[in-house]
């Protein structure tokens, strides 16, 4: 027990340091412009679409994404038939069969994203033992959301500031607590070509991606704005007609 | 209580209602408790706050059921059944976030309900075993919300269950058998979800039952109001239906509204981002952090440097409102007519404010101290200042009845509740 108290105090203390550090580190994330934010918020379909891109031809190589289907791509305007021969391109490990036997077979809709690494230790081990997060739910899990992950993405400086000094396999990110991080910088113009044909600039890149991380959090995002205003119209004639009648249910009472 | 002449409703003359309540009394206690149940008739909005704790009892009973029927209690499988009610299940979302936001919303309605029996006195003879019976619901609702906040196993619940059950490691001699005995093991682990679980889902009808207790000893003086006095007539009284139900209906509207926002335009601002991340027992949260309705008494925890000190003092602020009806030693209830004591109330209010940002920051430099003064107003509060504003504070008159300041008439004097004085 002296051992969990010890742990405890430890916890706490270490916790909050850093925590007092990483406040007074990093400065708040500027706020961006998103199709999907406020009362009216909708994901722009094509960001989205983009966004996917840029995750599977880029961050899919180390991040996970272990809460999503293939099947949910549907929320960003695949149709069925695509989103079948998406899901055909991964192998997944499917059993044990009538043989015992675990075996490999064509990922299908209803199966998750296929993770990078077998486990969390292989993705350390392969990452210089730092863990690419999770990306299913990185927008509701990080201080700022998709603004921290825009922040993030296109806040690398390949000079850090006079007087710091970057750690041998770390990279300087202005938006990143306590300014070291890991991950190399994964975007830079022309990374991917869009189908579309828009420009691929950082930024782009960067925005495009958030979006999607922030459909990826909040799939549900839409129902929940449209159903919300149903519901706050439907309270606020509610509350007006509940007024008049309590007025007039006291009009004879004097208090 | 004055005595209120009983007119039964209409519905009563009903041959099988008649028939039943020959029986079963059902829908006497129905008439007499819930329709022609006299209620002071000055009662303000902030009386409102009682019956939405209740509803907000049921809303959270029912929209917990719905999620435990989704839920896997496992260390395994916890966090992911929790997303697939998210993303899955039928409007998953919904119910996880009215119950989510309905756990801050609870505590909202039975803050504003204790502060405003603080303001108006409703703790004083003979609300006394009233007031106990509400400290005790909002203790098995500190017990609930804490456990209900563990059981989607994220990083916040891991954690924060951690450091809550290891508080009780801090008593001498028997503090490590009960964190062993609360764990059901060595750590954390899966026997404490388990476990936390079941329990999350029996207090809340513990909850419940005690809420009937609270109501039962409500009806019995009737509710406190505004003026603080006892009512003298009938003509202090109301019936509870038509006014006050029109009352509570249009005051649990604009409630819902507050609440609908939450639920569907910022349902996570509430929560803790940490507590998205699945628990790892091998990494640390930067900053581990209670829900806000816990800040307060989280800043107490931390204003002393001993361990059981701290422990001892965050109990101690929850216990201390159980001595409140003697420690306030003013026979007067209402703020109104105590000029001096109406101070002190927004100081306490202010001095909560305060214990709940020195919870949420790291405890150190000025929020560790502006914790340290707070703790110690929060107890001077009661020990100090409570105790001898009733001998130095001379309250304002009292009127005569409750109908009085509205109707005029009566007599012009004052009560001799206490020393009467005019305005000084």
């Amino acid at each position: 027990m002296r051992t969990a108290k010890l742990l405890i105090a430890s916890v706490l203390a270490f916790g909050l340091g850093i925590a007092a550090a990483s406040a007074a580190e990093t400065p708040k994330v500027p706020t961006q412009k998103w199709a999907h934010t406020g009362f009216f918020g909708t994901f722009d379909r094509a960001e989205l679409q983009r966004g996917y891109q840029v995750y599977k031809e880029v961050c899919a190589a180390c991040h996970a994404m272990h809460q999503i289907r293939f099947r949910n791509l549907a929320g960003i305007g695949l149709s069925e038939a695509e989103i079948a021969a998406l899901a055909k391109e991964y192998e997944v490990t499917d059993g044990p069969n009538d043989e015992g036997e675990m075996f490999q077979r064509p990922a299908r809709p209803a199966d998750r994203f296929k993770s990078p690494f077998p486990n969390q230790q292989a993705a350390r081990a392969a990452n210089g033992g730092a863990y690419p997060p999770d990306l299913s739910l990185i927008a509701k899990n990080r201080v700022g959301g998709e603004n921290y992950i825009y922040a993030l993405l296109t806040g690398y400086k390949e000079t850090p500031p006079a007087g710091v000094t970057v750690m041998e396999g770390m990279h300087y990110n202005e938006w990143f607590p306590g300014h070291q991080i890991g991950m190399a910088p994964p975007l830079s113009a022309d990374r991917v070509t869009y189908a579309d044909g828009t420009k691929a600039t950082l930024e782009q890149h960067a925005h495009d991606v958030s979006v999607f991380l922030a459909w990826a959090s909040s799939p549900h995002l839409e129902a929940r704005n449209s159903l919300g205003l149903k519901v706050m119209l439907f309270l606020f004639i509610l509350a007006g007609l509940l007024y008049a009648t309590k007025r007039k249910v006291w009009r004879n009472i004097k208090h | 209580m004055a005595k209120y002449d009983y007119v039964p409703s209409p519905f009563m003359a009903n041959s099988i209602v008649k028939w039943v309540d020959h029986r079963l009394p059902i829908f006497s206690l129905i008439d007499h408790e819930l329709i022609k149940y006299p209620a002071p008739r000055n009662l303000n909005y902030l009386w409102n706050f009682g019956s939405l704790a209740g509803i907000m009892l049921v809303v959270m009973i029912l929209s917990g059921i719905f999620l435990a029927m989704n839920y896997n209690p496992s260390t395994a499988g916890a966090f992911d059944s929790v997303e697939r009610i998210m993303r899955d299940v039928n409007y998953g979302w919904l119910i996880r976030y009215i119950h989510m936001n309905g756990a801050s919303m609870f505590f909202i309605v039975v803050y504003i309900h204790i502060l405003r029996g603080l303001y108006y006195g409703s703790y004083k003879y003979p609300r006394e075993i009233l007031w106990w019976l509400g400290i005790v619901i909002f203790i098995a609702m500190m017990a609930t919300a804490f456990m209900g906040y563990v059981l989607p196993w994220g990083q916040m619940s891991f954690w924060g269950a951690t450091v809550i059950t290891n508080l009780f490691s801090a008593f001498p001699i028997v503090g490590e058998h009960i964190v062993l005995w609360l764990w059901g093991g060595f750590s954390v682990d899966n026997p404490t979800l388990n476990r936390f679980f079941a329990l999350h889902y029996l207090l809340p009808f513990v909850i419940a039952g005690v809420v009937l207790l609270h109501l039962w000893a409500l009806h019995v003086h009737g509710s406190n109001n505004p003026l603080g006095i006892d009512a003298k007539g009938p003509q202090d009284k109301i019936p509870f239906h038509p006014y006050y139900t029109a009352k509570d209906a249009f005051g649990l509207a604009v409630f819902l509204i507050f609440y609908a926002y939450f639920v569907f335009f910022s349902p996570y601002s509430l929560g803790h981002p940490d507590n998205w991340i699945e628990a790892n027992p091998l990494v640390t949260p930067a900053h581990i952090v209670p829900e806000w309705y816990f800040l307060p008494f989280y800043a107490v925890l931390r204003a002393v440097p001993d361990k059981l000190g701290g422990v001892l003092l965050m109990f101690g602020a929850i216990v201390i409102l159980f001595l409140l009806p003697w420690l306030d030693t003013s026979r007067v209830r209402s703020a109104r007519f105590r000029p001096v004591y109406r101070v002190f109330f927004w100081l306490f209010v202010i001095c909560c404010l305060v214990l709940g940002y020195a919870g949420s920051q790291p405890a150190e430099g000025l929020p560790l101290i502006l914790g340290q003064v707070a703790t110690i107003w929060y107890f001077a509060h009661f020990l100090v200042f409570l105790p001898l504003l009733g001998w130095f504070e001379r309250p304002l008159p009292l009127p005569a009845s409750i109908a009085e300041p509205v109707l005029g008439g009566g007599k012009s004097g004052t009560v001799a509740a206490s020393k009467p004085m005019e305005k000084a």
